[in-house]
């Protein structure tokens, strides 16, 4: 059974637009990670949430790197903090597409 | 709306589909589009996978591609497609060595041989690694490294393959969804290799990437191919289960007991495989099905540990023993607060691979002219239970082929001509859901309840009963699927992506639980409580076809 409470103030939204920030209260177990509380808030909060990710919990595919407080991270091996506010964004220098998803694609792997 | 053509379009940038490009292109073609829902490279199974890696390379002692071969079709349960399991184990060690010589570091031994490992149901010690559980990132860092040179190859990320496109039966080009646009994307293809991967992802316990639900089969079937082998899903007995971990993939327990052994027991910490005729005293040698049936029968008895699996105890292994088999491995153990010379880690069964998929011949051709499939996406060559290190080899052999045939037929293909208005009525799916549509049901969860029902219905162990219920709460999520909501607005909006992953999954789903009904045996990975035993009069495969009004059976 969930224990704890995490606080999410997470930036929402698509480049151009002004900066929003939406906060969630996410229950989660001891040792759950970020990606565990996005996935959880696409699942039961809200769906449109757009978040990168593919290999969900091995670490190799590195896909679901943020900004965690701040600190550039990968959102599945970052733990989840009770009852302190985490600020969560997509990364600084490049251009974010929506909310936490930002343009990471190598250029050549691109349509135009 | 962006338009594409090419020579070759690959659905899928995993070990299959970066090999089956390199192929293409070597074998002549000169436009070969290679995407990926995910980064190419980077998404699907082959980065995940641990350790083993299958091939008679008889680098540890004498070993034969024949002797390979027996023992998969041994594993397979009477159910390999001999030829297609043939081609595996023949041309698996050229091209493990081919890896090696662009720059994939094989573990070796003192002597500069490649180390190989006996997994279960191997007769000898075949299975190559790199070291710490890094077989999947190096392989798939050596395809990313190969493709990048290849002028003829052209990448694309994040374009997701919502249709394919026929035009009197055989292959023209497929319908693709642009995430970052969220717009429309058509593609003129003279043939299309589909090494998109499985569908574990439809199964709550998985160790799937985010790209596994089964979008390949789904696009097979509705353009016309057959499907083989759909009821033999392997569940990979000891996935991770508790504590939680971070940053390892949950079966990553499998390296361990190659190198160390290690013992499987019940919440009294009595080791219980004996019971079910597995003698592991000389190692680990109990096959995934057996492995699997033992740890659920263990579970349902109420033996189980507290999260619901059993134990995993090296409680018996030597500090030094384990750090000098796994070095940087027990630090990122340690981090996560286990300490394996003191505690056991509770394990249970999870979806891991899928045995079945499209049907193709040896030329990885389906019976769709145009349409090839290559990996895990290409079904048959593993029967009802797959041999332990055979995925890799499968990704890469057959992506070899699939490139190669798929070069000649479209080589042999005069025109490329894109009947476009075919394309039009997907394309005009993708742009209303971009529209945004009012609803109470998102297809975030109703994945979520495919995912539930799969696990409880069509898992490890099925019934009659259950396999019905499991088609009847399908039938009604397909209902559901016209008024799933999505919100408003196209750029990079992941509900567009979400709802064709639903639909796509749904359609993996209903042909496991069609094939699973109809099996009315227990066979590898197919166990029904009603049908507990193997029926001789079963040795035989079963098809699933779509009808040209949708409805999707036993063929």
């Amino acid at each position: 059974m969930p224990q704890n409470t995490a606080r999410l103030r997470i930036r929402r939204g698509t480049a151009g637009e002004a900066p929003q920030y939406q906060e969630f209260a996410v229950p989660f177990e001891d040792g759950a990670s970020v990606l565990d509380a996005l996935l959880w808030i696409r699942s039961r909060s809200d769906p449109s949430l757009a978040v990168r990710y593919s290999c969900i919990n091995a670490n190799v595919c590195k896909e679901c790197t943020i900004a965690i407080d701040g600190v550039v991270d990968y959102a599945c091996t970052t733990r989840l903090v009770a009852d302190r506010v985490m600020t969560l964004e997509p990364l600084s220098g490049k251009v974010q597409l929506r909310d936490l998803v930002s343009e990471t694609r190598p250029p050549r792997e691109r349509l135009r | 709306m962006t338009d594409l053509a090419a020579d070759i379009l690959i659905v899928g940038a995993g070990g299959a589909g970066m090999y089956a490009a390199l192929s293409a292109a070597r074998a002549g073609a000169e436009r070969v589009l290679l995407v990926d829902k995910s980064l190419v490279g980077r998404g699907g199974a082959t980065v995940m996978a641990q350790m083993t890696v299958a091939a008679a390379l008889a680098e540890e002692c004498p070993d034969a591609w024949q002797a390979h071969f027996d023992d998969t079709l041994a594993s397979g349960r009477g159910l390999c497609d001999e030829s297609l399991a043939a081609l595996l184990c023949r041309e698996a060690p050229s091209r493990i060595r081919e890896m090696g010589a662009w720059g994939t570091d094989w573990a070796r031994r003192e002597n500069g041989r490649i180390a190989q490992v006996t997994a279960p149901g191997h007769s000898r010690p075949r299975c190559c690694y790199v070291d710490f559980l890094n077989t999947g990132p190096a392989v798939a860092a050596t395809l990313r490294r190969q493709v990048s040179r290849v002028g003829a190859i052209r990448r694309v990320s994040n374009l997701t393959i919502t249709d394919l496109v026929t035009a009197d039966g055989e292959m023209v080009g497929a319908v693709a969804l642009d995430g970052e646009s969220g717009e429309a994307v058509t593609i003129a293809a003279k043939a299309v290799i589909i090494a998109a991967g499985g569908l574990t992802r439809i199964f709550q316990r998985n160790s799937a990437s985010a790209n596994m639900g089964g979008d390949g089969y789904a696009l097979a079937l509705a353009a016309g191919a057959e499907l083989v082998d759909m009821e033999f899903v392997q569940f990979f007995p000891i996935g991770h289960l508790a504590p939680r971990l971070v940053g390892m993939d949950p079966i990553m327990w499998d390296p361990f007991r190659y190198k160390l052994g290690g013992r499987l027991l019940d919440q009294a910490g009595r080791e219980f495989l004996p019971d079910y005729g597995s003698d592991e005293t000389s190692g680990y040698t109990t096959p995934r099905d057996i492995a699997t049936f033992a740890i659920t029968k263990e579970i349902a008895a109420g033996r189980g540990s507290p999260h619901g699996g059993v134990y995993l105890s090296f409680t018996h292994i030597l500090k030094s023993a384990l750090e000098a088999a796994f070095g940087p491995v027990i630090d990122r153990l340690a981090k996560n607060g286990i300490d394996l010379t003191r505690m056991p880690v509770e394990v249970a069964p999870i979806a891991h691979y899928h045995m079945g998929g499209i049907a193709v011949d040896v030329g990885m051709a389906s019976s769709v002219p145009g349409l090839y499939a290559a990996g895990e996406a290409a079904g048959g060559a593993n029967g009802a239970n797959r041999l332990s290190g055979n995925a890799i080899p499968e990704a890469l052999v057959f992506g070899e082929v699939a490139g190669r045939s798929a070069a000649a037929f479209a080589a042999a293909r005069v025109v490329n001509d894109w009947p476009l208005h075919l394309a039009a009525d997907a394309a005009e799916c993708i742009r209303a859901l971009g529209e945004g549509r009012a609803g109470d049901r998102s297809a975030v969860s109703a994945l979520d309840e495919l995912r539930e029902l799969m696990w409880r219905d069509a898992g490890p162990f099925r019934d009659a009963t259950g396999l019905a219920r499991a088609l009847d709460r399908i039938s009604r999520l397909k209902c559901a699927l016209p008024d799933i909501a999505t919100a408003p607005g196209r750029r990079a909006n992941p509900m567009l992506a979400d709802w064709f992953e639903l639909r796509a999954s749904l359609t993996a789903a209903e042909a496991v639980v069609h094939a699973a009904l109809a099996r009315q045996e227990s066979r590898g990975a197919h166990q029904r409580t009603d049908f507990l035993e193997t029926d001789a009069a079963w040795s035989r495969n079963q098809r699933i076809a779509m009808s040209a009004d949708g409805v999707i059976a036993v063929a």
